[in-house]
């Protein structure tokens, strides 16, 4: 087996609060291969962003505590020195943010900001020369007069274009690795569209690998080679895009298919939701996280689902006690639909 | 830019005519104001004081005396009451004291109000922080008459390292003056020194957790680049509205009471005695000094506002 890009095992992360200890991200393993868009998919404080900023080193702080290994080639991520992970950052591993309105600093012009990145991580190069660098960059990534626009400050560029301009930021130095934290979330949908062909292109150009958080599966049914679904801080199902639509395993993730608006069929009342909120980090269930949720619960959740190949493919993991039959019946709504049938949301 | 400017002037004639009318007012309605009782003297018979108000206008009606008194000042005729002397060349005598007093400890209590601020913001939380945070607090709540009380009574009187007080003009002896501003500098600055570096540090950490300081810190640069070019600049932007006010309020007579424990014969201290001899004319005059230093200050630091965040653009241009 030749060696992955990035190799996660067992990531831990825990910050210390007023409140106690959250833990954050409990166990995640997974890896990413060069020219591969690996989704992390997973509501808002399922840990996936904590993840990437973990990945970069962002989370560092006086009362995180981190276990487990991020290898990159070799590289622990995890245990690097500061000065390591500065030389990392930026130039092996680069991140796009979500909101682009706020990522960008409001009082240095474009140009200053990408030149900055450059120089960070080539000492020869001269000012002129990462100048230049700055407006193929920004060229590649369509933003119209380049050279022009590089002497603008960020409130004079729409949100698009300075989603643009991050990415061409994260491009500067040709990364291995892109963490792309909810994109397109910020945006309208047309932009979206552009970003997500953006970062398609980008994977077809450079062979980068790509970590795609977002909780939007419209996106990752776009771009995603694997999706990692992640539910309160751990991967509850990992497996190809395939595996993932057309025979989700776990759950958790029949309910965040089943609440996708879909244009193919006639539109429900409301929109199907999953029944509850995600649980505290503070004090997460015994066993299985999501089976204070779950309408299929049973006496086994009580105990941790290991994150192991049920469906008979040799990568499609998921983490649920359920027989793999069992869960194919309990999954289908009827006429293809996957959903989580609670008894009380039948879905028109 | 021009209409930046007018703008600007004629608010600032408003603000003039509106302090000036009540400072006028409220000597009006202070008990015991009668300024012709106090110029006849103690023992004058009526009639005296009946031909002093008389001469000096006071028995005109108050609109007109005020008017009377403007067109004094802005005319440079205008006569205090007790003294009997031009108010605008007393002054221009005590302004020079008055400005180093403030631009000296304006420049120190920035550069360490920001020295320490960092110093905070950096180490939040630790030790340097919370001792900082500590003697910030003493910093602000030690009054400027105590500070400056008891350096002139350890450093002046008993150990005689500096003079005991008084000012000595710069153009007469650099060093002698430097000598006697030692003091006076480190007394006022204290209380700003203290602000300034909290104000700073609160700045510093919300920008910390801005979501570009996130970026800047993504990009791989140092940790102090970071720091310096992106919190740091950003943070510095308010004090330097906070920074002009201060400054102005010092120049307009503001720093009374270093001032006068320091015997610096500036323009705050011209202002305390003559209100204490309820001195309308002075006061009128000083009270308009800083008020005109505090507009036109701001006014500056709109300008350099626009000049270090480019999202403002100042109104009216």
């Amino acid at each position: 087996m030749t060696e992955h890009l990035l190799e996660v095992a067992d990531l831990r992360v825990s910050f210390r609060t007023e409140d106690g200890v959250v833990q954050a991200v409990d166990g995640v393993s997974f890896h990413v291969d060069a020219g591969e868009v690996l989704a992390i998919v997973g509501e808002s404080g399922s840990g996936k962003s904590v993840t990437g900023m973990t990945l970069m080193g962002l989370t560092r702080g006086p009362n995180a505590r981190f276990e487990g290994s991020a290898r990159l080639r070799g590289t622990d991520l995890v245990a690097a020195s500061e000065t390591q992970l500065r030389a990392i950052r930026g130039a092996q591993i680069a991140m796009v943010f979500q909101d682009p309105m706020t990522a960008l600093n409001p009082v240095q012009r474009i140009g200053v900001q990408i030149v900055e990145q450059i120089r960070a991580h080539d000492a020869e190069i001269s000012r002129d020369a990462a100048g230049k660098r700055a407006v193929e960059l920004m060229e590649r990534v369509g933003v119209p007069r380049a050279a022009e626009r590089l002497r603008s400050y960020p409130h004079e560029f729409s949100g698009g274009m300075r989603q643009r301009v991050m990415i061409a930021m994260a491009l500067s130095c040709s990364p291995s690795l892109l963490i792309a934290d909810e994109p397109t979330t910020a945006l309208d949908v047309t932009i979206q569209a552009q970003i997500i062909e953006e970062i398609r292109r980008l994977r077809r150009e450079t062979d980068a690998g790509v970590i795609l958080i977002t909780h939007d599966l419209g996106v990752v049914a776009d771009v995603a080679d694997r999706i990692a679904v992640m539910y309160a801080g751990r991967i509850v199902e990992q497996g190809t895009l395939e595996e993932i639509f057309y025979d989700p395993q776990h759950p958790y993730t029949w309910g965040l298919l089943g609440s996708i608006t879909r244009i193919d069929r006639e539109r429900p009342e409301r929109l199907p939701t999953i029944p509850g909120s995600p649980p505290s980090l503070l004090h997460p269930p015994q066993g299985c996280h999501f089976r204070t949720r779950c309408p299929h619960e049973f006496e086994r959740c009580a105990d941790v689902p290991p994150l192991e190949a049920r469906s008979g493919e040799p990568a499609h993991c998921d983490r649920c006690w359920l027989a793999p039959q069992e869960k194919r019946r309990l999954r289908d709504l009827g006429d293809g639909e996957i959903g989580l049938a609670t008894g009380e949301t039948v879905i028109a | 830019m021009t209409r930046f400017v007018v703008r600007r002037l004629i608010s600032m004639s408003l603000v003039l005519v509106a302090i000036s009318i009540m400072t006028f007012l409220i000597f009006q309605a202070i008990p015991n104001g009668d300024p012709a009782q106090r110029l006849a003297g103690r023992t004058s018979t009526p009639e005296t004081v009946a031909a002093v108000r008389h001469t000096w206008g006071f028995d005109k009606p108050l609109p007109e005396q005020y008017v009377t008194t403007m067109k004094k000042i802005f005319s440079g005729e205008v006569i205090s009451y007790t003294q009997q002397v031009n108010v605008l060349d007393e002054v221009k005598r005590d302004l020079p004291a008055t400005l180093s007093l403030a631009l000296g400890a304006g420049i120190i209590w920035l550069a360490l109000g920001v020295l320490f601020g960092v110093l905070s913001a950096v180490t939040a939380g630790r030790f340097t922080d919370r001792a900082l945070t500590v003697l910030a607090l003493i910093g602000v709540s030690t009054p400027v008459f105590l500070v400056g009380a008891v350096m002139l009574y350890f450093l002046a009187f008993k150990l005689g390292l500096f003079p005991n007080g008084g000012y000595v003009p710069l153009t007469q002896d650099p060093l002698d003056w430097l000598y006697h501003m030692i003091l006076p500098w480190t007394a006022l600055s204290i209380l700003f020194i203290g602000v300034y570096s909290r104000v700073l540090r609160a700045n510093l950490l919300d920008a910390m957790n801005e979501d570009y300081v996130r970026t800047a810190r993504a990009k791989g640069i140092s940790q102090r680049r970071v720091l310096v070019r992106h919190v740091l600049r950003n943070s510095l932007i308010p004090i330097v509205s906070l920074w002009s006010l201060d400054f102005a309020a010092v120049i307009g007579g503001g720093a009374i009471l270093t001032e006068s424990v320091f015997n610096l014969q500036g323009v705050g201290q011209y202002a305390a005695t003559s209100i204490q001899t309820l001195d309308v004319p002075p006061v009128l005059v000083i009270v308009m000094l800083g008020a005109f230093t505090v507009v036109v200050l701001s006014a500056i630091a709109d300008v350099i506002f626009a000049l270090l965040d480019p999202r403002i653009r100042l109104s009216g241009t």
